[in-house]
């Protein structure tokens, strides 16, 4: 059998299997319907009361559960879900077999307020944490370890995969999902894998998550209409609509992928990363890091900016994040900017946070499989600072060879993945 | 699942503070001595814990505002990962630092217990719990101690603070973070997809948060400190303070630079047993066996926990595995920091490596409730 090498004389990394859940519903067909329709998926938020919160809109998933559950049920549901389109598509391993790593970005998880509760209500007198430890001491809340460990999510999802080796669980605040693709691709690109299992996966909608974000005044408070509030690259964007979903990829050695016949979808060509010393939530203004990693992972696919036929953009609808990016492609794609499309997929979704770099993927590879791209809708009043085509409210045809998927997060986290249609010729 | 090098991986930097103090030579002579340990049983009553010893700061996190906007253990590992980038002389390279990429295990930031405790308390007799939950939380919490508890922020500050522009990653996970963010810092190093990397973690023990999540489990030793293979009487974890980062580079990129190599990382493993009696030993047996055979004046040091079963179960795998090693439980000189646990111990290993306590040393770790890892270090 031949081998099938990159530009650099590495393996390369197909993609077999794609799976997601929005709050747009779950799986690839009805994602892709609303997406390309230009539905959103934001409502009011009816999980918990948002009395006195200045946001009370979000996209959240609300139909997985019937009765209560916590944030790290919630995303092993989604990740699940995801996971079983996507391994099923691919048709590797066996059902609970995968013969692969699993590389999984999870939300931050920790004791959430019904559980210190539950545990408070056995205490006499006032609440301190000598209390819980010692209501925790007699062994009643036992699950709750379990439940709140940050290793959680992802041993389970190991145990339902039957995914081989050390599950790896990653947080790279809002590239997460674009960093759970890259560790797989970088495990093939070694050969200590033939397929990984990559997920980003975030169900973390609570109380207190959206007081956090609120606090810090990154969240739209724009709540009427809720589908109207996330609206990236528009002059009158205001922060971000927190999203819920999941997105799953199966990665596979394309060698491996074509031996046992099964269907590539599309290649991971490229990766780019890097960090940014500049502040703990806001990005360089100057933009360098985002557009280094954008030249970095184009640079490891081995193409060029006018390779790219289409910037599926971080996009989330804040002040500053649109202004960053667009002038950072700008930099990057110079003049052909203006006429290059790039479209935010957050201004339906939402920013499903640590899950948005792989719910994106998975949204790019079906862009590129379909040749249509998904709008930035509520674009009705362009920031005339930011002169890009951002495929304004209605989905385009287009024949979208390469797509590059932006990521960039809190913490000077910026993930760059080039991601193209499969190989003409195998 | 083991990486064997392709490309030979040196340890040029290590950062490490813990109870005992900071830097090398403390670590040095704590592991000469066997102890011992700095122990506190009062302030947490009745768990045990090793509390982080003075530190001046000001030398690793020179402005007070950054000081100011971390949890005591992001404090810790910014700290720790300073030491480490001094100790490869890399603070001052920085055409070297430009390259550097950073890989963190980390656990989440500190709760405001205050706050915590008072909302619990009026939450009982609210009418409308939501909404007082909400105005509370509005009210109470400071915007900034997100930032303090995100995972993520730890690499985000030892970014902002030492000047690191290269990217990083986080790992989650409790132990197993710690094993997995060595492996595969070890890895990108063998195959060339890195030259230099920073890796990493720190625990701060001093947080009754934490004592709860654990405790909920029943994984903690209450009383008194005991040696870590011998709590038969009640096991469990005694925690500690600490952070330990370690500067990973290519040996020809340590050569081409002049770093001082304090060891060379010759392998990292990393395995995930479904836990049933016996899958530890199992596990970690085959984990060190891979390294090959153990040669004399070797050491093992042991990242175990004290937990029941588990802790027995390294035991009889390092016997098998590595008869002729002196062993030495990392959590007898500075406790158990979780996700920094398994980079403490390989610190300690590299420190003895370099300070000629032994010639080759094995590093063993079993996470309290998942997660099994090995690494394989030699003299220089």
């Amino acid at each position: 059998m031949s081998k099938h090498r990159d530009a650099k004389g590495r393996p390369l990394v197909a993609v077999t299997g794609l799976g997601v859940v929005t709050s747009l519903g779950q799986g690839k067909d009805a994602n892709w319907q609303a997406l390309t329709a230009g539905k959103s998926g934001i409502h009011r938020i009816d999980r918990f009361p948002t009395e006195g919160l200045r946001t009370s809109i979000g996209g959240t998933v609300d139909f997985l559960f019937d009765g209560a559950f916590t944030a790290p049920q919630l995303s092993e549901k989604l990740a699940t879900l995801a996971a079983e389109e996507a391994v099923a598509q691919s048709g590797i391993g066996a059902d609970g077999d995968f013969p692969g790593e699993l590389f999984m970005a999870v939300p931050p998880v920790e004791m959430e307020w019904p559980q210190k509760q539950e545990i408070a209500a056995t205490i006499e007198g006032e609440v301190d944490y000598d209390g819980l430890l010692r209501a925790a001491a007699t062994g009643k809340f036992r699950p709750m370890h379990e439940l709140f460990v940050f290793g959680g999510v992802a041993d389970h999802i190991a145990d339902r995969f039957g995914t081989k080796g050390s599950p790896i669980s990653l947080s790279t605040a809002c590239s997460s999902g674009a960093t759970a693709i890259q560790m797989g691709v970088e495990a093939i690109r070694r050969g200590e894998t033939e397929a990984a299992l990559c997920i980003g996966t975030d169900g973390s909608i609570h109380a207190e998550a959206l007081i956090r974000f609120s606090l810090l005044s990154a969240l739209s408070t724009q709540n009427d209409p809720p589908e109207g509030a996330a609206k990236p690259f528009s002059k009158n964007r205001d922060g971000f609509v927190m999203g819920e979903g999941a997105g799953a990829l199966v990665l596979e050695d394309y060698d491996h992928a074509l031996a046992r016949g099964a269907t590539i979808l599309g290649i991971v060509a490229g990766c780019g990363e890097r960090g940014d010393g500049f502040h703990r939530t806001r990005s360089s203004p100057d933009g360098k890091p985002a557009i280094l990693a954008m030249q970095d992972a184009l640079a490891d696919a081995g193409l060029t900016p006018d390779d790219v036929d289409y910037i599926n953009a971080h996009g989330t609808s804040t002040p500053e994040n649109d202004k960053m990016e667009a002038m950072s492609c700008s930099a990057v794609f110079g003049e052909r900017m203006a006429k290059l499309p790039i479209s935010s997929n957050k201004s339906m979704i939402g920013h499903t946070l640590t899950a948005a770099g792989a719910v994106e993927a998975v949204i790019s590879f079906l862009t590129i499989a379909n040749g249509t791209i998904p709008p930035t809708i509520n674009y009705n009043n362009p920031d005339p600072a930011l002169a890009i085509d951002v495929v304004p409210n209605e989905a385009r045809k287009a024949k979208v060879r390469t797509v590059l998927s932006n990521s960039f997060g809190f913490g000077g986290q910026n993930t760059c993945l080039v991601l193209t249609a499969p190989p003409e010729a195998a | 699942m083991t990486t064997t090098s392709r490309r030979d991986v040196v340890i040029t930097g290590i950062g490490i503070a813990s109870s005992l103090g900071e830097g090398v030579e403390t670590h040095a002579a704590a592991l000469t001595a066997g102890g011992p340990p700095a122990v506190d049983t009062e302030s947490f009553k009745p768990y045990p814990v090793h509390p982080i010893a003075a530190l001046e700061l000001d030398k690793q996190i020179p402005k007070k505002s950054d000081q100011r906007q971390m949890e005591p253990w992001q404090r810790l590992g910014v700290y720790s990962a300073g030491l480490a980038l001094d100790s490869a002389g890399l603070k001052e390279d920085a055409e070297a630092r430009s390259a550097l990429q950073v890989i963190v295990a980390a656990g989440g930031g500190e709760r405001d217990h205050a706050v915590d405790s008072a909302i619990l308390t009026g939450l009982r007799g609210a009418n409308e719990p939501g909404a007082f939950l909400n105005e509370r939380l509005m009210g109470d919490l400071r915007p900034t101690l997100f930032l303090a508890q995100l995972s993520n922020l730890l690499a985000g500050n030892i970014g902002i603070v030492h000047g690191i522009t290269g990217p990083s990653r986080t790992f989650m996970g409790e132990e197993q973070a710690g094993v997995d963010a060595i492996r595969t810092a070890q890895a990108r190093i063998a195959s060339g997809q890195s030259d230099l990397m920073l890796v990493g973690g720190a625990y701060s023990a001093e947080r009754r948060d934490m004592l709860l999540l654990l405790e909920l489990g029943g994984y903690l030793r209450h009383g008194t400190f005991a040696p870590v293979f011998t709590r038969d009487d009640e096991p469990g974890l005694i925690t500690g303070s600490a952070g330990a980062f370690l500067v990973l580079e290519s040996a020809e990129g340590a050569a081409a630079r002049g770093a001082k190599v304090y060891a060379k990382l010759k392998a990292a493993g990393a395995a995930r047993s479904r836990r049933t009696p016996g899958s530890v030993e199992s596990a970690l047996t085959k984990l060190v066996q891979g390294f090959g055979s153990v040669g004399p004046d070797a050491m093992a040091v042991s990242a175990a926990t004290g937990c029941a079963g588990i802790t027995a179960e390294e035991a009889a795998a390092l016997k098998t595995a590595a008869p002729s090693a002196r062993r030495i439980a990392a959590g007898d000189l500075v406790g158990h920091g979780l996700e920094a646990a398994f980079p403490v111990s390989v610190a300690l290993a590299a420190i003895a490596l370099a300070t000629g306590q032994a010639k080759e040393a094995i590093v063993t770790g079993a996470g309290h409730w998942r997660g099994e890892g090995a690494a394989h270090l030699v003299q220089a």
